[in-house]
């Protein structure tokens, strides 16, 4: 069957065939996923065989809610995030058949947790000026033919779930002598091969949700090369796109994320209302209606195939709106505002807005204008690229990698 | 308006005010430095005894309220103000505040033998007093009364979020019948440690079933008591709040200077530039009001309620802005543990709270300058 002949009727009545062969309530919630990946509905938008059906992305919408209704186990995006949101589309658009077959259906099926080695201590916003260098074994001898694993020395900083992660996606520098972003090449690293080394980094939350992550001659067989040679960057450009989509682009419910307990605790708690605070919920509350408006705007033009810029514009709004937010939650609470949870330093396996307290909230929402491209550097793309301002002069982008301030 | 005129306020600092900063800077810098704080927490309290002994009694800042004649220095609220300054800048986990300003504030106003007493204890520096009061509560607001006294001066109930009350040796107790001091160790005094936002300033719950406690004044004379330590703490908030946001500029001034990315040092970039142009600014403005509030107390300014108020809701917003922008413009670093960002952080955050939000100052500026609600 041909993608356009796919409609919603059509995956509609896949899905029931799904959940006739294998009913959600005396199936075992692996065995279900199994079976829903292997008939194309996990990800409809993928290659039959590979999870999908190569259907219009915008039909997921119509698999995820049937199977919602009829009470079918999910695959806990929040703790397979990285792998989900930013793994699974770059291999799919560049890796090989071998690579795709063997890492797709594991990582959606939650097997198989994944981490980002990007960042590192000196390389943050400047991504591409990272260090962390891959040598092709019998480079130095016999002058780059080589054909044997790689060698990467380096290390890899804010790694959040390296702890809990099988995998990773991983750039590093294979060619110092040339431009920052020309050196680079994309590698799949296993977190379990020799010479890695995790080391939690406790952060403000007094969690350690992301981690420091050494890198002393871990060998990667070059079938584990994403993309070409030195071609890293345009590999990494589809990560960091795919990223911002995935931690913009969530589906919330009017009153969903953190403006939820905010107005909770003000139905329930007359005692608190100030006229101040009242104005204060009630500019919040608008704005985080009309950024999901604004989400859900996005993404009707998506299925019509014509994406807007606003996307460059979600995660702005929603690191700002959960700071503004959480810490209009910390004042309203007064008294019960000047504690906290716990600062037991622990290693959590998702990120949990929800489930705790407001201290923690206002904490951790500090990070959501830091990671996945800080405020700053979107705000930049936004000048730059949506409207179309000219650049800061750069003197970068021709320097060799090896010539870069530091 | 109808309130009097404002005076001629000074707004700068004297000669001894600097000195006194220097003497209190070098302290904190030799002893309680970031990474010597974060230590102390973590070792299970943040109080460092001997370095509130030094600060208190031989550098004597604990009796810049109290005046000569009760063993004090007879200074006043312009001094203390620097010392919050410099305590703030190093987010110094002592109980300054509470002791030196606010119980302080509570016994002068008391003007009983027993008060008098304590002044001594505190000013030398030999004695830690807290009030027993939650630390949200604001000038200008009902006080709480959950202490009772069943009969004889025996005290029973709780207070939440007490500051500072897991170190103090005596308590100061509002009753129903009068003000209190209670030893901290007295039979029937229990104090539960509560895991505060604030790392560098401790809370308790304090608990009193049946303690006893030395009657230091009449409940009128109490309650109006309380309400000018609430505002001269309130308007000496400020100045810590000026200190921590101070702290956040120039250690983000000095990181953007330093770190690299895009072959040039981050502070080059014109989007920084004026964040951080636009802060230093706020902070300017944050130093005039806390300044003012400084002054006014110490002169017993008519407005000095106007000023505390404008100076609360100014500053408690700049210091919170302040250490978010040191948390953001460190970017990953920022988000650390090991970083002393986030000390500043939940410190600015804690004292936006405590003797009220800036809302509840608006709502004072709205009563004073006569600009009522709808
Ligand atoms: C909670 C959390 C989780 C993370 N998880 C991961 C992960 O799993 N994997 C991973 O690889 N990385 C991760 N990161 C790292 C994150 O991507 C980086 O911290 C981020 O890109 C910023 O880099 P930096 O920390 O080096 O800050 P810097 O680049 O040093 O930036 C410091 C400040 O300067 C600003 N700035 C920088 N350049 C400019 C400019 N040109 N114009 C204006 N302002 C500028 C920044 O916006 C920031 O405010 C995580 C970070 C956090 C906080």
């Amino acid at each position: 069957m041909t993608a356009a002949a796919l409609t919603a009727d059509h995956l509609r009545s896949r899905v029931r065939e799904l959940l006739s062969a294998h009913p959600p309530a005396t199936t075992a919630r692996a065995e279900f996923l199994r079976a829903r990946f292997d008939a194309g509905l996990a990800w409809v938008h993928y290659p039959e065989g590979l999870g999908g059906l190569g259907a219009p992305r915008s039909l997921q919408a119509v698999v995820d809610a049937e199977l919602e209704a009829a009470g079918a186990p999910d695959n806990d995006p929040r703790r397979i995030g990285i792998g989900l949101g930013m793994a699974a589309p770059t291999i799919l658009a560049y890796g090989t058949e071998e690579q795709k077959r063997r890492f797709l259906r594991p990582l959606w099926l939650g097997e198989e947790v994944w981490c980002q080695l990007f960042s590192e201590p000196g390389a943050g916003s400047d991504l591409a000026a990272l260090g962390t260098r891959a040598v092709r074994e019998g480079e130095n001898e016999s002058e780059g033919e080589g054909g044997g694993d790689w060698v990467v020395d380096g290390q890899k900083v804010w790694t959040s779930s390296a702890h809990t992660a099988r995998w990773a996606i991983l750039i590093a520098r294979t060619d110092p002598a040339l431009p920052k972003h020309q050196g680079i090449t994309y590698f799949l690293c296993d977190m379990t091969a020799p010479g890695v080394e995790v080391r939690p980094l406790r952060q403000i939350t007094g969690e350690a949700e992301f981690n420091e992550v050494f890198l002393t001659g871990v060998r990667i067989p070059d079938a584990h090369r994403l993309g070409e040679v030195g071609q890293g960057w345009a590999v990494a450009r589809t990560t960091l796109m795919n990223e911002r989509v995935s931690i913009g682009g969530m589906r919330i419910p009017r009153e969903g994320g953190m403006i939820a307990p905010v107005a909770a605790a003000w139905r329930e708690r007359p005692e608190l209302r100030t006229h101040d605070l009242h104005g204060r919920l009630l500019e919040l509350w608008v704005e985080a209606e009309v950024a999901r408006l604004t989400g859900e705007r996005l993404r009707q033009q998506l299925a019509q195939g014509q994406p807007g810029p606003e996307g460059s514009g979600m995660k702005l709004t929603f690191a700002r709106l959960n700071q503004e937010i959480s810490g209009l939650e910390v004042e309203l609470l007064g008294e019960e505002g000047l504690l906290y949870e716990d600062w037991t330093l622990r290693r959590p396996e998702i990120v949990d807005f929800t489930g705790r307290d407001a201290g923690y909230r206002y904490l951790r929402a500090k990070g959501n204008s830091i990671e996945g491209g800080t405020s700053e550097i979107l705000l930049n793309i936004v000048a730059e690229r949506v409207l179309g301002l000219p650049a800061e002069p750069r003197d970068d982008k021709d320097l060799a990698w090896k010539d870069l301030a530091r | 308006m109808s309130s009097p005129a404002a005076a001629p306020l000074d707004l700068l600092y004297s000669e001894t005010e600097e000195e006194l900063r220097t003497a209190v800077r070098s302290l904190l810098a030799a002893r309680s430095a970031p990474a010597a704080v974060l230590a102390r927490i973590e070792a299970g309290g943040p109080h460092d005894p001997e370095l509130w002994r030094v600060l208190a009694a031989e550098i004597g800042t604990a009796g810049l309220l109290v005046p000569e004649k009760l063993g004090g220095q007879g200074a006043g609220h312009r001094e203390a103000a620097v010392v919050l300054e410099e305590l703030g800048r190093a987010a110094a986990p002592v109980p300054y505040l509470t002791s030196a300003v606010l119980a302080t504030e509570i016994l002068l106003g008391c003007e009983s033998a027993e008060s008098a007493d304590l002044l001594r204890e505190l000013a030398a520096g030999r004695s830690v007093c807290v009030p027993a009061l939650p630390l949200t509560l604001a000038p200008g607001a009902p006080l709480p009364a959950p202490v009772r006294d069943s009969g004889g001066g025996s005290l029973g109930g709780s207070v939440g979020s007490v500051a500072d009350a897991v170190c103090p040796d005596v308590l100061l107790v509002l009753a129903d019948t009068g003000l209190y001091a209670v030893p901290a160790d007295a039979a029937g005094v229990s104090r539960t440690p509560l895991v505060a936002l604030d790392l560098t300033r401790p809370l308790a719950a304090v608990h009193l079933d049946g303690a006893a406690g030395t009657l230091l004044a009449d409940p009128a004379t109490a309650r109006a008591a309380i309400a000018g330590a609430l505002l001269s703490g309130a308007g000496l908030l400020a100045s810590e709040q000026l200190g921590i946001a101070e702290w956040c500029l120039t250690e983000t001034v000095a990181y953007l200077r330093t770190r690299h990315q895009f072959n040039r040092p981050l502070g080059s970039f014109q989007a920084l530039k004026h964040r951080l142009a636009r802060l230093w600014l706020d902070v300017a403005s944050a130093r005039a009001a806390a300044r003012a509030a400084a002054d006014a107390l110490a002169t017993g300014a008519a407005d000095a309620p106007l000023t505390v108020a404008v100076a609360q809701a100014y500053c408690s917003g700049v210091a919170v802005r302040a250490a978010e922008e040191c948390v953001q413009l460190h970017g990953g670093i920022g988000m650390t543990w090991e970083h002393p960002a986030h000390l500043y952080l939940k410190r600015a955050k804690a004292d936006s709270l405590a003797l009220g939000t800036a809302g509840h100052h608006r709502g004072l500026v709205a009563d004073f300058a006569e600009l009522p609600a709808p």
